[in-house]
């Protein structure tokens, strides 16, 4: 298989743009695609500092290396869940990164906040681990760049991402979210921070290979949790569906981006207000995380 | 040649030369949701491997919470 840049040997074939490229023309695709993806988000201008969340994978660190490359001003954030091994592993890894780009690293732990790690906050909410996970990151990204005086949060979500939740939210007509998702969520609150997802034209796969082929070091092993975790099923649907008809994720996710998003955004009119506790925005009276953390503290303190 | 596999992480051998789009079918692999590395290489999906080859097949698959 040739590279249809170069005619040299390809590295990775992309079935779904009916190319294959040699290893530098396959990154200067992947950088041209996070490029386009913000120029047409327009996700934050070139000298606005960027946090980037980061967990030691492969599209996260891929993410932070375009930007460095690009030359935004940046730094990472890496979220301690206290998920075991894995924790320390990954928080190794984001380390590393930082320490050989000369990049500040800013890290914040879970227990710090909610009083126990991951692993036992699923026992006490015995909610889906994930997803007290997800609600805790989501509040943790936003406070710190609060704090740290970022406006702009960008994570890692790639296309295979953003198509999974897609698919999970049009499974049960999750209007709400459907409102909601997009490559940038703009900050509708004053306490409210920009989260940005500069990778979401780009596979699973891509941004592997990306990593492989920039020799970044990433965790390659799963977190524990992530087990039957749900997102996997639908991302093995979609893969099934991808390897039947080349470009069947794109499409999904691109046309729903293009054509329903907007309709469900319009019928979504929600106000926000600030937590009562801890100041930060919110729905209601007392905030998600706020609660989350009132069931943990109250089954692991004193009395418990 | 011998091919390693994760989750869990293994090694399986296989005998004779053959594309690595026939080895994925074998091993039950979808290509999508692999890296095919040899050595510092990727390796597409018409390159033919023979019986002296190291080859990983990387999940590129992550999963569970979104952020």
């Amino acid at each position: 298989m040739k590279c249809r840049k170069c005619g040299e040997g390809a590295a990775l074939e992309l079935r779904r743009h009916n190319a294959a490229f040699c290893s530098p023309h396959f990154l200067e695709f992947f950088q041209k695609q996070v490029r386009e993806a913000i120029r047409h988000y327009r996700m934050f201008p070139p000298d606005t500092p960027v946090l980037v969340a980061v967990s030691g994978g492969k599209d996260s660190l891929a993410l932070w290396d375009v930007l460095i490359g690009d030359g935004y001003e940046t730094a990472g954030l890496y979220l301690d869940l206290g998920i075991f091994e894995y924790s320390v592993e990954s928080k190794a890894k984001c380390e590393a990164f930082a320490a050989s780009r000369g990049q500040k690293l800013i890290v914040e732990r879970v227990v710090d906040a909610v009083g126990a790690p991951i692993p036992e906050v699923q026992k006490v909410t015995r909610r889906p681990t994930c997803s007290a996970c997800g609600l805790s990151k989501r509040y943790l990204m936003n406070r710190a760049a609060l704090e740290h005086g970022y406006r702009v949060v960008a994570t890692g979500h790639n296309l295979d991402d953003e198509a999974a939740t897609l698919f999970g939210s049009v499974l049960h007509w999750q209007t709400d979210a459907l409102a909601r998702q997009s490559p940038m969520l703009e900050a509708t609150h004053p306490k409210l921070v920009r989260r940005v997802k500069p990778l979401y034209r780009l596979s699973e796969r891509e941004t592997a290979a990306y990593a492989f082929l920039r020799g970044i070091d990433y965790i390659v092993e799963e977190c524990p949790f992530a087990h039957g975790a749900t997102s996997l099923a639908h991302k093995d649907t979609l893969n099934r569906m991808e390897e039947a008809s080349p470009g069947a994720k794109h499409n999904f996710l691109f046309g729903f981006l293009d054509k329903a998003r907007p309709v469900f955004e319009r019928a979504q009119d929600v106000r926000l207000t600030e937590c009562v506790r801890c100041g930060q925005v919110t729905t209601g009276e007392l905030c998600a995380f706020c609660k989350l953390s009132d069931r943990v503290r109250r089954s692991t303190g004193p009395g418990a | 040649m011998k091919v390693t596999l994760r989750y869990p992480k293994r090694q399986v051998e296989i005998a004779g030369k053959r594309r690595v789009k026939d080895l994925l079918r074998e091993l039950d692999v979808i290509p999508e949701t692999v890296l095919v590395i040899r050595g510092s290489e990727l390796l597409t999906s018409d390159t033919v491997v023979g019986e002296d080859d190291e080859i990983e097949l990387r999940p590129v698959i992550s999963g569970g919470g979104v952020a």
